[in-house]
């Protein structure tokens, strides 16, 4: 080997007045995370089947509500003493009954669901509703006010109700979060794929581009997440539903906060598990196993939506929490500290995630080829 | 300047750099020549610290290379591709901003750079669309957006058009003269001998030559020469210290053994007849690289 050492420039270092400092770790951050936002805007695919999704959801809504108030007949029966409080309604089978005892046994055997008696102490209706397991939904949307309900038989929610409000939880959060869990796995990878990584990695650190790319996904995720409450809210206030609308509404709320955390959580291991090949047919490899903590919760809750033991492990267990914790709440079975505990829980798993994702993020985003192990992703 | 000091790689048991090590000055093209597998690829991958060397340092202007040294850096990868589905300019203007820049510094030294290197028709397309040599143009453009110091580009010229060799060729040069180090890897030894102002030469991981071209040049040249003359040059055969090479006529090229009989055998060849030309031969880089690969 020769090296010339004739006398010629060394230095490389030359007044630039052009040369501007390098942004920020937060502007750095935001403009990947821009970018990332910007290319899913613009991606017809996506904004199409956005907005079916959220079709499907308002139509599903009032679909829904206005079956719950259509249905015909209704069999009730009412006290003499309540007939005048009770509204004129089609939807009304009723049946006039001497008094509490003989409504009472008539609602018992079943004959019909839910019996309206005179009860002078009830304010300010003067009655109250007495029903088997659950007081029909479709009659206290008779009125303007919930009256008060008393239970032969106490189960806390209608069953159906309560079936479709987990379905609820549980499809939108299997949809968003396999939604933009796999375009982080996606986009990940085809920066890996195009080397772009390497250009990107000689201008900004692995770190700030995972945070991008994690916060742009989050945003979208949690765009999608609150429209698709604003459908709710407005959907069952179009509706009339306002009752319904007072036990979801906190629900929701919860649901959103947890989804929050839950999804910055799966995105940060999606995009590491992600980092770990090279090529988008390889992405499954090691993205399954975060596809099943999605689809878990999902199955769990439309299974397990009457059983409160699994329900309360789903509530804490922080994968499991974003459709767990909202549901407890919905059913009324959940302390008011209960979710503050498991929100606490899910941040700091959260955390953890951050911090592992982002070690096999940059052990791995550089290694083309062959799959990375997991043992060498998180030594490096 | 940047310095490339004692680097050796493996990939499990297979070497793959062997003690490499060369210069890259500000202000001057260096070419960087070798064979398929030879190491370009990998050397200059552990210079952007994509790759990280067994042993041996990369150190720019005498300080090792960290994180922030490489934003100085621009860097083409031999494998190419921009985000497929974002356009022209918007991506260029991205990496800029990813380096510093303000939005609109960043439209106006993308949009400057992609008309100089001929996509000025094609800012809003998608890259997806473009021809491949368009595409590589784009590539050029990535590296080249921020103004680096250093400039480390993975065989820049494969598959351009010689229209599109000209106008890539044209900016690297301009960046050198502005006082840029460039190393580019290329297989195109024609070219990068009508470009570079040094050159570096591996092969099997090692480097076989290194520095100033017209140096290499004079290390390599043998002392031979070219005659075109009218009579027969057949009488060269008899005259000491001459190694006939080519004859054919009055055209002979032939090596000889000291410069005093080259110039005897110019002035015998004046006095037999008419000398059309008599000039010393360089070596070519492809002759310069047969046989330092040898």
């Amino acid at each position: 080997m020769s090296i010339d050492t004739s006398p010629r420039p060394t230095s490389t270092t030359r007044s630039r007045t052009t040369r501007p400092a390098a942004p920020s770790e937060a502007a750095g951050v935001w403009l990947v995370a821009e970018r990332e936002i910007g290319s899913k805007l613009r991606s017809k695919a996506f904004l199409i089947s956005t907005a079916i999704l959220f079709v499907l959801a308002l139509a599903g809504l009032v679909f829904g509500g206005l079956a719950a108030q259509n249905q015909s007949g209704t069999a009730i029966a009412v006290t003499a003493d309540a007939a005048s409080l009770v509204p004129s309604n089609d939807n009304l089978e009723i049946t006039e009954v001497a008094d509490r005892a003989a409504a009472e046994k008539l609602v018992a055997d079943g004959t019909v669901e839910a019996a309206i008696v005179g009860d002078p102490s009830a304010d300010p209706f003067g009655f109250t509703v007495v029903a088997e397991s659950s007081a029909p939904t479709s009659l206290l949307l008779q009125f303007a006010q919930v009256p008060s309900v008393e239970l032969l038989d106490p189960e806390p929610t209608d069953d159906a109700l309560r079936y479709l409000v987990a379905i609820g939880f549980g499809i939108v959060f299997l949809t968003a979060a396999s939604l933009f869990g796999s375009t982080i796995a996606q986009s990940v990878v085809e920066e890996k794929q195009t080397r772009v990584v390497e250009i990107l990695i000689s201008a900004i650190r692995a770190r700030t581009l995972l945070a991008g790319k994690v916060i742009g996904n989050t945003v979208l995720a949690m765009a999608q997440i609150l429209v698709l409450a604003a459908i709710a809210v407005i959907g069952l206030t179009i509706i009339g539903q306002t009752q319904l609308l007072g036990t979801l509404g906190a629900p929701i709320l919860w649901f959103a906060v947890f989804f929050l955390f839950g999804f910055v959580l799966l995105a940060a291991l999606f995009a590491a598990a992600a980092a770990m090949v090279s090529r988008q047919e390889d992405i499954g490899s090691t993205t399954f196993p975060l596809t099943l903590l999605i689809m878990a919760p999902y199955f769990l809750v439309i299974f397990f939506n009457d059983n409160p033991v699994v329900l309360t492990i789903m509530s804490y267990v922080p994968f499991s929490a974003p459709v767990g914790m909202p549901m407890r709440l919905f059913l009324g079975e959940a302390q008011w500290w209960e979710p503050l505990v498991s929100l606490a829980i899910l941040i700091a798993t959260c955390v953890g995630a951050i911090l592992v994702g982002a070690k096999i993020y940059q052990n791995s985003l550089l290694r083309m080829g062959a799959r990375v192990k997991l043992g060498e992703a998180l030594r490096g | 300047m940047l310095q490339l000091r004692n680097l050796d790689k493996s990939y499990g048991t297979h070497r793959v750099l062997t003690d490499v090590g060369f210069d890259v000055l500000p202000g001057r093209l260096t070419g960087f020549v070798g064979g398929n597998g030879a190491g370009k690829t990998t050397t200059m991958r552990i210079v952007l610290g994509v790759l990280a060397a067994d042993a041996g340092t990369v150190t720019l202007d005498g300080a090792a290379l960290g994180t922030d040294d490489r934003r100085r850096f621009g860097y083409m990868p031999e494998e190419r591709g921009l985000y497929p589905k974002m356009k022209v300019l918007e991506q260029i203007v991205y990496l800029a901003r990813l380096h510093g820049y303000s939005k609109s510094a960043a439209t106006d030294a993308a949009t400057a750079l992609l008309e100089r290197l001929g996509l000025g028709e094609r800012l809003g397309d998608n890259v997806e669309t473009l021809s491949l040599g368009n595409q590589q143009r784009a590539q050029i453009a990535a590296a080249l957006v921020h103004d680096p110091d250093v400039l480390i580009l993975d065989e820049p010229f494969s598959g351009l058009d010689p229209m599109a060799v000209d106008s890539v060729a044209g900016v690297l040069q301009e960046r050198a003269a502005a006082g840029t180090a460039v190393l580019f890897s290329s297989h195109q030894l024609d070219l990068v001998e009508r470009l570079c102002d040094d050159l570096v030469i591996i092969a099997e991981g090692t480097i076989r030559a290194a520095g100033d071209r017209e140096t290499l040049r004079a290390q390599h040249s043998t002392k031979r020469y070219e005659l075109v003359s009218t009579g027969d040059a057949g009488w060269l055969r008899a005259e000491p210290g001459v190694e006939i090479v080519d004859f054919e006529g009055g055209y002979a090229v032939f090596d000889v053994d000291t410069e005093q009989t080259a110039q005897r055998i110019l002035r015998d060849a004046v006095a037999r007849g008419d000398v059309g030309s008599f000039a010393p031969q360089h070596a070519s880089l492809a002759q310069i690289f047969r046989e330092v690969v040898r």
